[in-house]
């Protein structure tokens, strides 16, 4: 199959790329960029284990086709902690023990964290709503909304820093230039 | 058994302490077998097949050979020429070829076996392997497979070297039933010609898929020294490591198997499923294979077993327990995995927790041309439970007795005997049903039901519905016997380690492990580490499963902590010059009980004891529980196990009457873990498997149309998500502590998934006055049982219209 030239900023850092126009996200992030945080659960969009941030919006990496990413910005799980603080987010998944196995975390955390990038103050009800697509077998979902609930408190606290990684590629670059980041 | 740190010092244990995965699982670190990659490795792809049951004519795997990137193609024939080869795997029977010989027996069976370079190369490759079959007729379902004369699934027997009782099965017989389990008990038959009432009722649950969100995924390679090395999604790797040394003829050294987390097993992940193949791959080609089942196959690899329960109870008239008599029919699909245990460990509680003096149950496994079926977290219980407990439910509604009062008389007590005549103890069930009544603030309403609601209205509609209330208990055995064997090492700066082969899969174990050994060494629990399973280090563990690792690793590594602080102490005692009775360890110091001010740091001892840094102290331990096995004929035994396990829920559900449809509003769920070691997670575990429950009981069921099935996809298949969540959940823990449980823990993975569904559908029948009997509860069925009940209802205000006076 044909190569397509593809240029996307992954956890703050630009990477130049060639893919075959079939080549999923997930199968980008994970066997070229060794990003093993996106896990794939059922490769048809419906449990929301392998979700990334596209431009700070939560989708399916298994349903998303590597070269529509071209010029955009992807956030994973391992983008979410700057300079080894964990967000806010994260932070409460771990006091509220959001996890059990942890297979469904990293895409509960990313979706958790495109809820409050537009809605930083949501009810309940509105997180149910929101992590509606993304499956627990471990049901551990109580444990969860408290944890999400917590997280939008943090991330108010903080002035709303970090909530949602909303950034365009130019931020990212400009963050890229400075410390390591992952990706 | 050595105790210490308990009481006042206790700090470690019975403390919520934070999980030691806590920060990997956060930020996504947590490594899976699916992230294991191992330089120049193969992915491997299975060909299966598209009949429920045919003979294998031929197969040509020509064009797949030559595929561009293909490495090897396996089929069954390759099997049987292979020297020294066992081909067939099984825990219980050894019924399952690595790939199909001579014939295939559901849709889905694995018949060849292809490595290539890429996972696509794989599945394009495997798909242009011809293979012809003869079709054979097909046992569907248990009904088929129990007609005289039908179609047999397994012409020969095959037990394996595991379970003393299944040896002595013929391996010549036609049937498709493969184990049946008796027990009997008393004289139910003239029980019943007392009875004041008879009741009798069949009661069906539906097969189900464990859904881990982590399908199966195997990795195996074969090192220069001739070591297999395995790394899988398992829940079993010392299991896993004896099995592919017997099929390959290896010595167990020769096997390593490692599991990194589990991503989700709940049962689906126990014994061997992906290993045998993966590894055949990485010895045929000698390069790493990689195995990982798409979400399709992982439907058809393993599920919980379908079970009809026929159920039969006679009662005397003041509501006494006479006899039971309980017929318990499996599907077991295929092949028989770990189904005879199932079929054993269920069948024998299929009467209840109730004092019952007459008592008769056959508990049967079949074979039928449906994909396997096995353990399913609760290991067949829920599926009895579901029986038992709605006719118990039956029972007192119709004597117009309170179901929770009527429950707390006739449940077993300390010291009552089981239906297996194994004296009961540390059994605190009537204290869970008690705690789940109180929460739903049950006997507000008349027997179960909760005032009519007359009107909801939702987005301005209004709605009809009716509520109602419902209880249920459950009981399950821990596995035994059983062995766990551990290794503790402490560190000289006060660290320590422990070797496990206990797979942390979500429930919690290295928190837990590290929090036994940090209070029996007086270290931290972040400086405990907990080396995942490795056999060529972790010593044998039966298995992670059947609410056992507390208990049994628990205790090991307790023990082997003890036999650490011995030398500890040994080594303080001749320093501070005092009997290594009176010392005592906390805080990463060792002290004298009784002048904590005199003492020596962990470190201080080490130096007192070696003239080098870094050394350590080790101890190991295997702890091992006994049982006698049941009676081949009358399943009696004075002890079936060591420890029981009980819990209750209670649910107020709302019924549309317009839809049909079934909401939980309140759920409450109590589940007796003798200590909590870590209450949080012991919560966690309690609300877990009562969500799965849930979804399990108002809509998760498995459709088969002539052997396919037809829903195998999370597209099709709904498991429960955040908006199944009742409003109202909450976990309870209910304290009695085991005497031989370290700190005094039984476990807690299973327990809260024995009652739900009867207490949801006793709620159900509360609402409606209508008893449903099939599972899931969905909105056809409720609607369908309403349509009946109304005449019934029409019929009973007649009677009243009419009554005396």
């Amino acid at each position: 199959m044909n190569r397509n030239p593809l240029t996307v900023s992954v956890n703050g850092a630009e990477h130049v790329l060639s893919v075959p126009g079939d080549r999923r996200l997930l199968d980008l992030l994970r066997d070229e960029l060794g990003l093993m945080g996106v896990r794939e659960g059922c490769g048809v969009g419906a449990c929301g284990t392998c979700t990334v941030l596209l431009d700070g919006v939560p989708v399916n990496a298994c349903l998303t086709l590597a070269v529509t990413t071209r010029g955009r910005s992807v956030t994973t799980i391992e983008g979410l902690a700057r300079d080894g603080e964990l967000h806010p987010v994260q932070q409460a998944f771990l006091e509220e023990r959001g996890f059990q196995c942890g297979f469904c975390t990293p895409g509960m955390i990313l979706t958790a964290v495109g809820l409050l990038r537009e809605n930083p103050s949501p009810t309940v009800e509105e997180v149910t709503d929101y992590l509606g697509g993304n499956l627990c077998r471990c049901a551990g979902y109580p444990d969860m909304i408290r944890a999400v609930l917590r997280g939008a408190e943090r991330c108010r606290e903080a002035g709303g820093r970090p909530s949602a990684t909303p950034e365009g590629p130019e931020a990212a670059r400009l963050r890229a230039m400075g410390k390591g980041e992952e990706g | 058994m050595t105790r210490t740190g308990e009481g006042r010092d206790a700090r470690a244990v019975g403390r919520s302490v934070p999980r030691v995965d806590g920060a990997e699982k956060v930020t996504g670190r947590a490594a899976y077998v699916t992230d294991c990659v191992v330089p120049g490795m193969l992915h491997a792809a299975l060909l299966r097949s598209p009949l429920p049951h045919a003979r294998i004519r031929r197969i040509d795997a020509g064009r797949a050979a030559t595929h561009p990137g293909v490495s090897a193609v396996v089929t069954g024939a390759d099997l049987v020429q292979m020297p020294g080869l066992d081909p067939y795997f099984g825990p219980a029977f050894q019924d399952q070829a690595i790939l199909a010989i001579d014939k295939v027996r559901f849709v889905g069976d694995p018949v060849a076996a292809v490595a290539a370079a890429t996972r696509e190369a794989a599945r394009e490759a495997a798909q242009l392997i011809e293979v012809e079959y003869e079709e054979l007729s097909a046992v569907l379902d248990v009904q088929a497979a129990l007609r005289a004369g039908a179609p047999l699934v397994h012409e020969r027997l095959r037990p394996s070297q595991a379970f003393a009782d299944l040896m002595g099965i013929e391996a010549e017989r036609q049937t498709n039933v493969c184990y049946h389990f008796k027990l009997r008990r008393g004289d139910v038959e003239r029980a019943f010609a007392e009875a004041a009432h008879v009741f009798e009722d069949t009661y069906t649950s539906p097969a189900a898929q464990h859904a881990p969100l982590e399908p199966h995924v195997t990795v195996a390679w074969v090192t220069e020294g001739g070591l297999l090395h395995v790394t899988s999604s398992t829940q079993s790797p010392s299991y896993v490591r004896l099995s592919l040394a017997r099929i390959f003829g290896l010595p167990l050294s020769k096997v390593r198997v490692t599991v990194p987390y589990l991503g989700g097993g709940y049962g689906a992940k126990t014994y061997d499923k992906l290993e045998p193949v993966t590894a055949l791959l990485a010895l045929r080609t000698r390069r790493p294979v990689k195995l990982q089942l798409t979400r399709e196959e992982e439907f058809v690899t393993i599920h919980k077993h379908a079970v009809t329960t026929r159920i039969r109870t006679g009662v005397a008239a003041d509501g006494r327990l006479l006899a039971r008599e309980v017929a318990v029919y499996w599907d077991s699909g295929a092949y028989a995995d770990i189904a005879p245990r199932v079929v054993h460990k269920s069948g024998y509680t299929a009467a209840g927790p109730y004092a019952i003096p007459n008592v008769k149950i056959d508990s049967y496994c079949v074979y039928t041309n449906r994909p396997p079926a096995g353990a399913f977290r609760g290991f067949g219980v829920p599926q009895v439970v579901w029986a038992y407990e709605s006719q118990t439910d039956a029972i007192a509604t119709r004597l117009g007795l309170d179901p929770v009062a009527y429950r707390r008389a006739h449940l077993l007590r300390e010291g009552d005997l089981f239906a297996t005549g194994t004296p009961m103890r540390s059994l605190a069930v009537i204290e869970c049903l008690d705690a789940v009544a109180r929460e739903i603030e049950w006997g507000s309403g008349l027997a179960g039901s909760s005032p009519p609601a007359p009107e909801v209205r939702e987005a301005g509609v209004p709605r009809r519905v009716l509520r109602g209330k419902g209880v249920a208990v459950g009981i399950k055995a821990a596995l035994a016997p059983s062995i766990s064997g551990a290794t503790v090492m402490l560190n000289a700066d006060g660290s320590a380690s422990v070797l496990s082969s206990t797979v942390e899969m979500g429930q919690g174990s290295d928190t837990l492990l590290a929090q036994i050994v940090a209070e029996a060494l007086g270290v931290r629990v972040p400086d405990v580490q907990v080396v995942h399973p490795d056999t060529a280090v972790t010593p044998y563990d039966t298995i992670t499963a059947a609410t056992r690792s507390t208990f049994h690793m628990g205790n090991a590594v307790l023990q082997a902590a003890a036999r650490v602080r011995e030398q500890l102490f040994a080594i303080a005692s001749d320093r501070l010059e005092v009997d290594p009775d009176l010392l005592r360890a906390r805080d990463g110091r060792v002290f004298v009980a009784e002048a904590e001010d005199r003492g020596l740091t962990i470190p201080e001892v080490f130096g007192a004891a070696f003239q080098a840094a870094g050394t350590t102290l080790v101890g190991e331990a295997v702890y091992q529980t006994s049982a006698i096995p049941t009676d081949h004929e009358t399943g009696q035994s004075e002890r079936v196990t060591v420890m029981w396990f009980v819990g209750a829920s209670a649910a107020e559900v709302e019924v549309d009457l317009e839809t049909g449809q079934v909401r939980v509003l309140r759920f409450a769920t109590a589940a007796d873990v003798g200590r909590p070691i870590n209450p949080h997670h012991c919560r966690q575990q309690i609300l877990g498997s009562a969500v799965t429950s849930i979804g399990q009981t108002l809509f998760e069921c498995l459709h088969f149309e002539g052997g396919q099935l037809t829903n195998g996809s999370f597209l099709d298949y709904m498991i429960a998500g955040y908006r199944d969540v009742p409003p109202i959940i909450t976990p309870i823990i209910v304290e009695r502590a085991h005497p031989e449980g370290p700190y005094g823990a039984k476990g807690v993975g299973e327990t809260g998934a024995l009652s739900v569904a009867a207490a949801i559908g006793n709620a159900v029948h509360a609402a409606l006055g209508v008893r449903l009997r099939d599972l899931p509860l969905t909105p056809e069925r409720v609607l369908q049982a309403m349509r009946e009940r109304e005449p019934a209802r029409a019929a009973r205000r007649g009677q009243v219209e009419r009554g005396p006076g």
